[in-house]
């Protein structure tokens, strides 16, 4: 009687548990890649209905965020500007451009100019400009170098373990007051060394939330 | 055997190459990797975020404008027209500061932060009118002239509050609270001084001498 199987199937249990081996962790290395925010939100860049560039007014003309984003220190939402803020200098300077047609047209009708929303966070998370911004946090860290983009492209991840890296250890995050709208600062342990990041945390009391009831409100 | 690692290599390939690497622009909206439709849960709840849109209103957004002659119950009633529009009760802008307002270094500290961030840009930092944008064409006021010396304060604020009389320069009441507002003027006023300084005004004797007056 012929043999059922011949003898290299002897290794098959062996071979198949190496190759699932082999599969499962490229699968998973896969799977950390891609579906993780650092791939599916970091270089979001959408096209806005205006070409906008933080680039030349924020960096060139050295606008503060604040003259735009005006808010920010006020409330937890960080607004981007009403159309009039753009009139201000776009009914002198450049007042033809077709480029800024949509900002003419809706700083005369009031209806809103349909910028697309970068960074938004899930509606189960809850997130507060003004708590970070007036407790030494900066844009850059959240946002990355805004004032050297031409378009706003998503550079941070923005997922949990993102926020909690830096609540667990703001210290080396934190940056004075002066500081704060200045993208190209550094932050106080880059100044002066980590004690005098601990000295500041110390001093202005910043305990950042950790518990889940702080951020999932 | 050496066909299924070829194969799985040539997934591996395909997927990158389809993929890409972390980090590249794209202006697709982001992928849902959890989407709502296959896990339920409570990344999309059934509320309006500021600045959001709605299909319910006919403009599309759901932060709704104020009717006309509405006042916010959570603010104090804006009756003192000194404060909150610069007049007096016959209806004069008024050359003084209002009684809420008292003038000292955290206020002047307030007003140059702010007059730096929202008028700088415009009028220069040293209020001559030679901000960033004037050379784009920007014909912002200088304020060292006689009529803006003697300008009245309430009318430096209903400029800040309303625009300037020919809208070349628009409000900023949206950007700059009252208090806020008076905190500029304040700057503007010191800026104004500071280009109509004379000797007499130095008191203090150690300077006088090291500038050499007598
Ligand atoms: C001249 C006005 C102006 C100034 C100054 C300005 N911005 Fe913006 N910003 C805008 C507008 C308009 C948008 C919306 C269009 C876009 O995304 O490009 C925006 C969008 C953004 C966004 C993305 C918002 C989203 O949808 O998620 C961020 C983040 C941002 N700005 C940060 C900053 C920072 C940081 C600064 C200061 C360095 C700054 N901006 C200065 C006008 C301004
Ligand atoms: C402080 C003044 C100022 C404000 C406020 C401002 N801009 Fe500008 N903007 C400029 C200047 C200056 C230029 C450059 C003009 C040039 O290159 O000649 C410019 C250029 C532009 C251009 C390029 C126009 C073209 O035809 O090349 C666009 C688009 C633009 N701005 C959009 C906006 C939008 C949208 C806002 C409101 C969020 C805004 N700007 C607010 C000063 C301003
Ligand atoms: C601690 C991190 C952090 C810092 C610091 C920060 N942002 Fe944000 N920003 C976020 C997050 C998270 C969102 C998404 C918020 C949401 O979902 O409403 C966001 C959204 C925005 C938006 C879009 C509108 C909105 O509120 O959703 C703008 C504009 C913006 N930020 C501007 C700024 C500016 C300007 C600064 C600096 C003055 C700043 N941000 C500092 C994390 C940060
Ligand atoms: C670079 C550092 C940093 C990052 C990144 C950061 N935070 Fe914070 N967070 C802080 C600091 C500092 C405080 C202030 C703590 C204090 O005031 O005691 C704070 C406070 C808070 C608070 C409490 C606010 C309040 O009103 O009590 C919440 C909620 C919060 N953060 C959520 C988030 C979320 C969500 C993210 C991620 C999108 C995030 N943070 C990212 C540094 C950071
Ligand atoms: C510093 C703020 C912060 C704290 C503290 C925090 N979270 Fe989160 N959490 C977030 C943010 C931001 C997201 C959204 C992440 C994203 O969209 O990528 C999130 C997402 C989640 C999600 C994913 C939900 C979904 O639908 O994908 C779960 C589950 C969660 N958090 C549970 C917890 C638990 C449990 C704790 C306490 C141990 C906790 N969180 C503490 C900020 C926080
Ligand atoms: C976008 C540029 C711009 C900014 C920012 C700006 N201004 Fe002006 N301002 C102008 C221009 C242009 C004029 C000349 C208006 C005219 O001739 O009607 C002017 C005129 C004025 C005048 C004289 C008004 C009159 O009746 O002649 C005052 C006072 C003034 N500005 C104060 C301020 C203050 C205070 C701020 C800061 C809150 C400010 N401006 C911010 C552009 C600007």
């Amino acid at each position: 009687m012929s043999k059922l199987f011949p003898k290299s199937s002897n290794r098959l249990p062996l071979q198949i548990i190496i190759f699932l081996m082999v599969f499962g962790g490229v699968a998973t290395a896969g799977v950390t890649y891609y579906m993780t925010p650092k791939y599916t939100r970091v270089g979001y860049a959408p096209v806005q209905p205006v070409p906008f560039s933080h680039a030349l007014h924020a960096g060139q003309l050295g606008l503060d965020c604040r003259f735009c984003h005006s808010n920010v220190e006020k409330s937890g939402h960080s607004n981007v500007p009403s159309s009039q803020t753009c009139m201000n200098c776009h009914n002198q300077v450049k007042k033809d451009s077709a480029l800024l047609a949509p900002v003419r047209a809706s700083a005369e009708t009031g209806e809103a100019v349909p910028w697309v929303w970068i960074h938004a966070t899930p509606d189960h998370v809850f997130f507060n400009h003004a708590a970070h911004v007036n407790r030494g946090v900066s844009c850059v860290e959240c946002h990355g170098k805004i004032n050297e983009m031409d378009v706003v492209a998503h550079a941070k991840p923005l997922s949990m373990g993102f926020c909690l890296e830096c609540h667990r250890n703001p210290e080396t995050r934190v940056r004075e007051k002066g500081d704060i709208f200045n993208l190209d600062s550094q932050t106080i342990a880059e100044k002066s060394g980590v004690e005098a990041g601990l000295k500041f945390i110390s001093d202005w009391k910043i305990k950042p939330p950790e518990s889940c009831s702080g951020c999932h409100r | 055997m050496r066909y299924v690692y070829l194969v799985a290599a040539f997934l591996v390939v395909l997927t990158v190459s389809l993929l890409g690497f972390r980090g590249e622009q794209f202006t697709s909206a982001p992928m849902d990797v959890f989407p709502e439709w296959a896990f339920p849960g409570m990344k999309y709840q059934p509320k309006f975020r500021p600045q959001s849109s709605s299909t319910f209103f006919a403009d599309g957004r759901a932060d709704r404008p104020l009717p006309a002659n509405v006042v916010p119950a959570s603010l104090p009633l804006r009756a003192d027209d000194a404060m909150y529009r610069g007049k007096d009760t016959a209806g004069a802008f008024v050359t003084t500061f209002p009684a809420g307002i008292i003038i000292d270094a955290k206020l002047m500290a307030r007003g140059q932060e702010r007059y730096l961030i929202y008028c700088a840009p415009c009028h220069g930092s040293l209020g001559d009118g030679n901000g960033v944008v004037k050379k784009y064409g920007v014909a912002a006021t200088s304020y060292h002239d006689d009529r803006l010396r003697q300008m009245a304060d309430g009318q430096i604020f209903d400029t800040i509050t309303n625009g300037s009389p020919s809208k070349l320069m628009l409000s900023y009441a949206d950007k700059l609270e009252p208090e806020d507002r008076w905190a500029v003027v304040a700057y503007v006023r010191a800026l104004q001084r500071s280009r109509q300084g004379t000797a007499a005004d130095v008191t203090d004797t150690a300077v006088r001498q090291s500038l050499g007056i007598r």
